[in-house]
């Protein structure tokens, strides 16, 4: 209760608040601090966890009891993003030791008797990732600003039933549309192909996209059209000179959403992909080491999973709310 | 196909860079809808197709119409029914949990002090993650032999070493407590906002009265908090429902079929050995009537709420 008398009067902050003087149950301040930090802690051991495998060597990922204290490698990062085959003594790994024309990488998996022989698949599967993330992204961000704008600005025949249909689509389970989508895909050769993938990311980050837009577009008042029109603007000049300036954030905030969605989707890309257009998120499973699972190398594939989403979770924290609720929540 | 109600006459010949505002609509609104429609609205019809036929995707035969007997042959089978169970329970217990702990999450970063906004944008990360990722990564944690989730218990005092992945009766338990880590805040974003949006005179109002706490956290706050709890309900219900990137990587639907959901199920069918397509389909439609149904009884309560 202490602060409560050191808070002045005439601030009429949170912490003067009346509802926190009565009752004798309620938590003070400091132990409300405490106690938060401790559960945060908490909730984010699994996360701490995850980026200190991703640096440990294999032996130390799976030393019982688990390290907190190991001396960093990159082991894991290695045996990633390369394929290696083992070597023994007469298939000259000291030989290859001895040699003076070897990269870093080279060595730390030389001490492990493993000699690089190429990139893994991995690579080109991340490389996937990117570029069908990326290109569904831009479409499907492009169509919402497009629609969106529509939705929000003309009167639209059954505008309601239409958006309630738009969001209906992103609320199915993806396994029942898949298996007609595998059928229709395998008809027309767009299965286990780019196009085929950009083609449903889009779809699948259409309606998250529409909606979010329109709300955005909802909050820029319609006076600066209007104003743009009478100086004899065409609609079209107008969107594109007044409109989109003005929706540039949430163009920004729509367009990070649907990043982090194309990027993290496991379940289309498990069922329609195998080999030519597969993704990150379904084959880190299947980087397996020699020796059983290489729990560094997934630690490490994660890792390009959780980098990006806290970049993002920080620089969209004012539109998360929005985001996960699809603009139906805005503060 | 989308037109609009008023319509201002233009004249005709007009060029292309001028279009009519029912020009425009059209023109923006069309390729969302025609992209929809042969993503979502056709497959949605196909599947429906499938789930009457016995056919299998690998099967050099086409489909062939066996009306109900899909759908009987599923309902009357024990095992579905038992996967149905499954999926149920597991939504109902994590949904619960997740309210629990994001309300109290909530509460506790309701009032702001030095940090707190790091701290909520901390805490709201899991959510944001890829769940197969954070399915795979848990797996490694619950390990028996050098998982740290038995270290931590054990060194909190709880002597309790086990293979959570292994046992039967604890694996669903495992999901539920990653599903509970990853989507606690999702809850408490929402009831953050609604309890930030409560005006501080209904409670200087009640202490006025001098109404206990409990009666002010029953009468103002919760009243208050409701709408957005409900549709933080309504959202990871119907997630739950159709719960399949987590568990697929925590679990795969193991140990034997202790966690198998019916999404786990469908895909097992579907893209599994047999590739029972027909069969399938009839179960996604199942879950998908499921599906509807809870989320139709909770958008009423939430309506209902909103205007009483």
């Amino acid at each position: 209760m202490s602060d409560n008398l050191s808070s002045s009067p005439k601030q009429f902050n949170y912490a003067t608040r009346v509802d926190k003087v009565t009752g004798n149950w309620r938590l003070t301040r400091s132990i409300r601090i405490i106690l938060t930090v401790v559960v945060a802690i908490i909730m984010l051991i699994p996360v701490a966890w995850m980026i200190m495998t991703a640096f440990k060597s294999r032996a130390d990922a799976v030393a019982a009891p688990p390290k907190v204290f190991f001396e960093p490698s990159m082991e894991g990062f290695i045996a990633l993003l390369t394929q290696r085959r083992q070597l023994t003594a007469e298939q000259g790994l000291q030989e290859l030791q001895n040699r003076t024309d070897l990269k870093w990488y080279d060595r730390v998996m030389l001490k492990r008797g493993q000699q690089i022989i190429d990139k893994s698949e991995y690579v080109d599967y991340l490389t996937n990732s990117v570029i069908i993330s990326v290109t569904s992204t831009i479409f499907s961000v492009a169509l919402g600003v497009l629609a969106g704008y529509a939705f929000s600005r003309f009167p639209v025949k059954g505008k309601d039933d239409l958006m309630f249909f738009i969001l209906s689509t992103r609320m199915l389970p993806a396994v029942v549309v898949t298996i007609p989508i595998f059928l229709m895909y395998r008809q027309v050769g767009l299965y286990d192909s780019r196009v085929g993938m950009i083609l449903l990311y889009t779809v699948f980050n259409l309606s998250f996209s529409v909606w979010l837009m329109k709300g955005f577009i909802d909050e820029i008042p319609r006076e600066y059209e209007e104003a743009a029109l009478v100086d004899g603007y065409s609609r079209i000049q107008a969107f594109l000179r007044v409109v989109l300036p003005q929706a540039v954030t949430g163009i920004a905030a729509t367009t990070v959403f649907c990043l982090i969605f194309a990027w993290n989707e496991f379940g289309f890309a498990l069922m329609l992909t195998t080999e030519k257009a597969r993704t990150a998120p379904p084959s880190i499973p299947s980087v397996l080491g020699t020796g059983g699972i290489e729990w560094a190398a997934i630690a490490a594939g994660s890792l390009g999973f959780l980098i990006p989403v806290v970049i993002v979770t920080f620089a969209l924290r004012d539109y998360l709310l929005r985001g996960v609720t699809f603009g139906a929540v805005r503060r | 196909m989308a037109t609009m109600t008023k319509e201002v006459p233009r004249p005709p010949g007009m060029s292309r860079r001028n279009l009519g505002d029912r020009g425009i609509t059209n023109l923006f609104v069309a390729p969302t809808l025609i992209l929809l429609i042969l993503w979502n609205v056709f497959p949605l019809f196909y599947s429906l197709y499938l789930s009457f036929t016995s056919y299998s995707a690998i099967a050099k035969k086409v489909p062939v119409w066996v009306g109900f007997q899909n759908y009987v042959t599923l309902l009357t089978s024990e095992q579905i029914w038992g996967y149905f169970a499954t999926t149920g329970r597991y939504a109902l217990i994590s949904v619960t949990l997740e309210v629990i702990v994001g309300f109290a999450l909530a509460m506790l970063l309701r009032e702001k002090f030095k940090g707190s906004g790091v701290l909520t944008t901390l805490i709201l990360v899991p959510m944001m993650l890829s769940p197969v990722v954070v399915g795979l990564f848990w797996s490694l944690i619950f390990n028996p032999g050098y998982g740290i989730f038995n270290y931590l218990i054990h060194w909190m005092g709880v002597p309790l070493i086990t293979d959570w992945l292994g046992k039967t009766y604890l694996a669903l338990w495992a999901v539920v407590i990653v599903d509970v880590w990853m989507w606690s805040p999702f809850v408490m974003l929402l009831v953050l906002s609604g309890l930030t949006a409560i005006p501080d005179y209904l409670y200087e109002a009640a202490a006025i009265d001098r109404a206990s706490s409990w009666f002010q956290f029953r009468r103002i706050t919760l009243p208050q908090v409701a709408p957005l709890l409900l549709i933080a309900i309504l959202f990871r219900t119907m997630e739950a429902l159709k719960s399949f990137d987590v568990i697929m990587g925590l679990t795969g639907g193991g140990p034997g079929e202790a966690t198998r959901t019916v999404s786990i199920e469908i895909y097992l069918r579907a893209f599994g050995g047999q590739f029972r397509t027909g069969s399938a389909s009839a179960l996604a439609y199942l879950i998908l009537i499921v599906i509807i149904a809870v989320s139709n009884i909770y958008i009423t309560a939430i309506n209902r709420i909103r205007e009483g």
